[in-house]
């Protein structure tokens, strides 16, 4: 180590990635260390990347988790790349020395880099850094021995000792970004409150990690992270698939309709289920069914019933509750449908994300079938598009798809606890007391074409709902084919008419001089949002619209197309927006940008794409 | 039977649309019954719903002037324990046949059964396929000729009341469809039970499978061939009463009073709320061969509700933690102000 070359950076942004064996505690110090940075004043956004086998073998390949956060002004994204690297062991280091920036910090449990691990990792020499060919400032810090060496005294095993790794490995970047240890020392007291012996061990390794930090500061770029003015408010950390929980109750409290969730686990959508098992607290009855079908099945025996109905599931779910679907279609009952999306088709990539689900959300039904479907961009937003699917599904008595996916869902963001009235009312369409006389099952507001919900228990509003077609004015069993035709088209409409209670599509990054108009929807976000304004930092006029209503689309989106000479569509499958789009405005060019990886993403592939498509002159 | 008087009557519960199974099918009957024993129950009918799945059978609630919901196949008690969990205050009943309930919906069957949430299943077992034309379905004998099986099928029938207890019910009651007072008298059971209850009715089907339970149904065989249990009352049966049911070791044994030494003093009491299913499952297996077969409730045992339990667990949670609001419930946990 060179103790001439001290640094240090001062930084807009920065990325930090911790990775080491599933049972490490990666994901606690990431999250720790995020909210702690957050709670400066950072915008903050992570990327918990599990290993797709829960239990592999210790140090082996298979077993890698990582965590990654970025941290500083204006962050959107957890980064393409990070700055610093914290590998736990060597098989750490193999997995993630990809996503190292080049220059960039190591920081190694020098302890762990024995022949033991060095060879469960496969390396083939005894100097893994050289091997793997990376330039890189390393950091040999001797994790394992140091943490034995605060907790001598603390009688615990040896076994209890190893795992406060992790928190001596947050200490020393504590240290490093220059993070008050104190907070972190105040969430790791709250973390381990009923375990006071864990929580006085953990605070006295982080003390050792920072202090540790200090004490061999020569050689390392320490950075210096700029903090921005955010709004004031009580803030908390938030996680998109709690934030989708949340969202729920927000709108079960506004609608004042009981909250009621059908589920069944999957990966990565069952945070939410745990989530609001939890908020029996708030009134929420959240039943885990034998299996998908009757998750959603429960949920529109709910909503039959007058409750705010939700099921909360991924893709393969998906596909197993579209019969149950169509019937709420049918049946024209309000339902909330939770689509975290993963990697497909069948199990594909359980673990990693992906936009692959939308033409099965606007299809994947027999019949014409028609419902809304909305897609939240960020973590914080899933609360906002949770609400806007519940106030939709209750409004126009539809089943509406949220597709949210694994990268948002498990990301995680600073997030100022709202104020009700910050959210439009709500209102659910009961049958007005003045038709109760002249009522019927499909009778309907002509406005909305929405038809009105008689709550069982209800005298004098006794109905048969079903799934078979009925007739129009009677609500009767109907096969008459101009009736069915009608019934068809007023299905089609009340859905497209949802558009005129929605608000108008926003453009980012625009500009009079901006010809380009690059276009996603849901979880890419800050990944275009990123590369925009990096087009545009390179003088390239690029300005995006991100879609958050898919069906329908916001009244104003053909006039935004129009505004462009060019549209560029970035998204996480083939294509599926791109045609969707393709088909609602023929006149119109969509040039397209897909990857199906099951990763998000990269900054700089969408900005080099998207250069790759501007015309060879500009 | 009972004389109950109460604020409606049958018709109270009926609607005006034309029914429309087939002249003499087993469902007129069933439907005529439950209309009396949701009288007999008293409870409005506006506080009464009726979900189905599809099928014959589940045409049913197109016929009840109650709330009333004809779903997708085999999904009833799925969405039946959803809108019960959702709106406890409701009576609610499912109509679901052999092949809705035991075939694509069997798996929410069990584990209606198995959660023991408050809802009256109807099976109507028919042992066919009717609304698709004559397949056999999963109560069909081994060797059973029909449209999917011509020459027989290769496989082992359900009997439904072993699957209840397989998945640990505690109401298990049956009823022939003609038989209009027991039908009335088991639906009324179940309705005042606290929990699943399954009330398989012996169905007939007039077009596809006519007959199938005649050996037993007709009145001619039916005092030989059936036993009415009551609780706290003998197993006796026969046009005079003179056959009973006695032990034999672990097993049942049909017995005629005063042949062999047998007397009324060797013959069981019926006891339908005793907790251990044993001698319940026995009697739901007889067949109508050696021992007769059993209509009545045979077994009725209370157990928690789960529907009760999620609103209590509800209620307990809130008032440990009172919150009243989504911002209360945050605001208690890591939060940090930015001023």
């Amino acid at each position: 180590m060179d103790n001439t070359n001290q640094r240090v950076k001062t930084l807009d942004k920065v990325a930090v990635r911790f990775s080491g064996d599933s049972g490490d505690g990666m994901q606690l110090a990431g999250n720790i260390f995020t909210n702690v940075s957050a709670g400066l004043g950072n915008s903050v956004s992570t990327f918990p990347d599990y290993p797709a086998e829960i239990r592999a073998p210790q140090g082996s390949l298979g077993g890698v988790s990582g965590f990654q956060v970025s941290i500083g002004i204006g962050v959107h994204t957890p980064g393409d790349q990070c700055d610093v690297l914290v590998a736990m062991n060597p098989a750490a280091l193999k997995q993630n020395v990809k996503f190292l920036k080049p220059g960039g910090v190591i920081i190694t449990d020098v302890d762990s880099f024995k022949e033991e691990g060095l060879k469960k990792a496969k390396f083939l020499t005894d100097d893994p850094i050289r091997e793997l060919g990376v330039t890189a400032q390393v950091v040999e810090v001797p994790v394992t021995t140091m943490t034995r060496a605060a907790l001598e005294d603390s009688g615990m095993d040896n076994k209890a000792i190893l795992k406060c790794r992790n928190i001596f490995t947050l200490g020393l970047i504590c240290w490093l970004f220059d993070r008050p240890v104190e907070s972190a020392v105040a969430m790791i007291q709250r973390k381990f409150a009923k375990k006071p012996a864990i929580a006085e061990a953990n605070t006295k390794v982080i003390r050792a990690g920072y202090d540790y930090g200090h004490n061999i500061h020569a050689g390392v770029s320490t950075y210096k992270i700029e903090t921005e003015p955010i709004k004031p408010g009580t803030y908390t950390d938030l996680k998109g698939n709690e934030a989708t929980a949340w969202g729920l109750i927000m709108a079960s409290e506004k609608a004042g309709l009981p909250l009621f969730l059908g589920s069944y686990p999957i990966t990565p959508a069952t945070d939410i289920l745990h989530e609001l098992a939890k908020r029996k607290d708030l009134g929420v009855k959240a039943c885990q069914m034998e299996d998908e079908i009757a998750g959603v099945c429960s949920a529109i025996g709910a909503s039959f019933a007058g409750n705010l109905a939700a099921t909360s599931t991924s893709g393969p779910g998906l596909a197993l509750k579209s019969e149950a679907i169509g019937l709420a279609v049918m049946a024209e009952l309000p339902l909330v449908v939770i689509d975290v999306q993963r990697g497909g088709p069948s199990t594909g990539l359980p673990t990693k994300t992906e936009q692959t689900d939308l033409a099965q959300a606007l299809y994947g039904r027999n019949g014409e079938s028609p419902l809304a479907v909305v897609a939240p961009v960020s973590p914080t937003d899933c609360f906002t598009m949770a609400y806007e699917a519940s106030r939709i599904a209750v409004e126009h008595m539809t089943p509406v798809i949220l597709l949210s996916d694994a990268f948002i869902g498990n990301g995680s963001s600073a997030w100022r606890i709202p104020e009700a009235d910050e959210f439009p009312p709500i209102t659910p369409r009961f049958v007005p007391e003045e038709l109760r006389s002249t009522w019927t099952p499909y009778f309907r507001d002509q406005e909305s074409l929405s038809r009105y919900w008689a709550i069982p228990g209800t005298p004098g509003l006794m109905h048969r709902l079903g799934g078979l077609e009925k007739n129009e004015k009677t609500g009767a069993i109907s096969t008459d084919p101009a009736n069915h035709a009608r019934m068809v088209e007023i299905r089609r409409e009340k859905v497209a008419r949802i558009a005129n209670n929605i608000p108008l599509q926003e453009v980012k990054c625009d500009s009079p001089e901006a010809d380009t108009l690059l276009i996603g929807w849901g979880g890419t976000y800050g990944h275009l949002h990123d590369a925009a304004e990096e087009l545009n930092r390179q003088g390239h006029k690029v300005a995006l619209a991100q879609f958050r209503y898919i069906n329908p689309l916001p009244r104003n989106t053909g006039e935004i197309f129009r505004r462009y000479k060019r549209l560029i569509v970035a998204e996480l499958n083939t294509g599926q927006f791109a045609d969707y789009l393709q088909a609602r405005f023929p006149e119109q060019t969509f040039l397209r940008i897909n990857k199906v990886e099951g990763q998000p993403f990269m900054v700089h592939e969408i900005v080099e794409k998207v250069k790759e498509l501007l015309p060879k002159d500009e | 039977m009972e004389c109950i008087a109460t604020l409606y009557k049958a018709g109270d519960y009926k609607n005006d649309q034309p029914v429309r199974w087939c002249a003499g099918c087993g469902d007129h009957a069933v439907l005529n019954s439950l209309h009396k024993a949701m009288a007999d129950f008293g409870v409005a009918p506006e506080m009464t719903a009726v979900i189905s799945g599809i099928g014959c059978s589940s045409r049913l609630p197109y016929y009840m002037n109650t709330y009333g919901f004809h779903t997708i196949h085999g999904r009833g008690a799925a969405i039946a324990t959803g809108f019960k969990v959702a709106n406890p205050a409701m009576s609610v009943w499912q109509v679901s046949g052999d092949g809705d309930g035991l075939a694509i919906g069997g798996n929410h069957f069990i584990h209606a059964v198995r959660r023991n949430v408050d809802i009256n299943i109807l099976l109507l077992n028919n042992r066919i396929y009717g609304l698709t034309k004559g397949q056999y379905s999963p109560t069909s004998a081994r060797g059973f000729v029909s449209k999917s099986s011509p020459y027989g099928t290769t496989e082992d029938p359900f009997i439904p009341a072993e699957l209840v207890f397989g998945a640990r019910g505690n109401f298990f009651a049956r009823a022939i469809d003609v038989d209009l007072p027991t039908s009335r008298e088991v639906m009324l059971a179940g309705a005042r039970h606290k929990g699943t209850s399954v009330i398989e009715i012996l169905q007939n089907c007039m077009i596809f499978n006519n007959g199938i339970h005649s050996e037993i149904a007709d009145k001619e065989h039916r005092a030989e061939r059936t036993i009415h249990l009551r609780h706290g009352e003998k197993m006796l049966f026969g046009k005079d009463n003179q056959k009973g049911i006695v032990a034999d070791g672990f097993l049942l044994k049909a017995v005629e009073l005063g042949k062999d030494g047998y007397t009324i003093d060797d013959v069981l009491v019926h006891d339908a709320r005793t907790p251990s299913n044993f001698l319940h499952q026995q009697l739901a297996m007889m067949d109508g061969r050696d021992l007769p077969v059993a209509v009545g409730v045979i077994r009725d045992v209370e157990s928690p509700v789960y529907d009760q339990e999620v609103s209590a667990q509800v209620e307990q949670v809130k008032a440990r933690k009172g919150f009243t609001c989504l911002r209360d419930m945050l605001l208690a946990g890591d939060t940090w102000t930015v001023e």
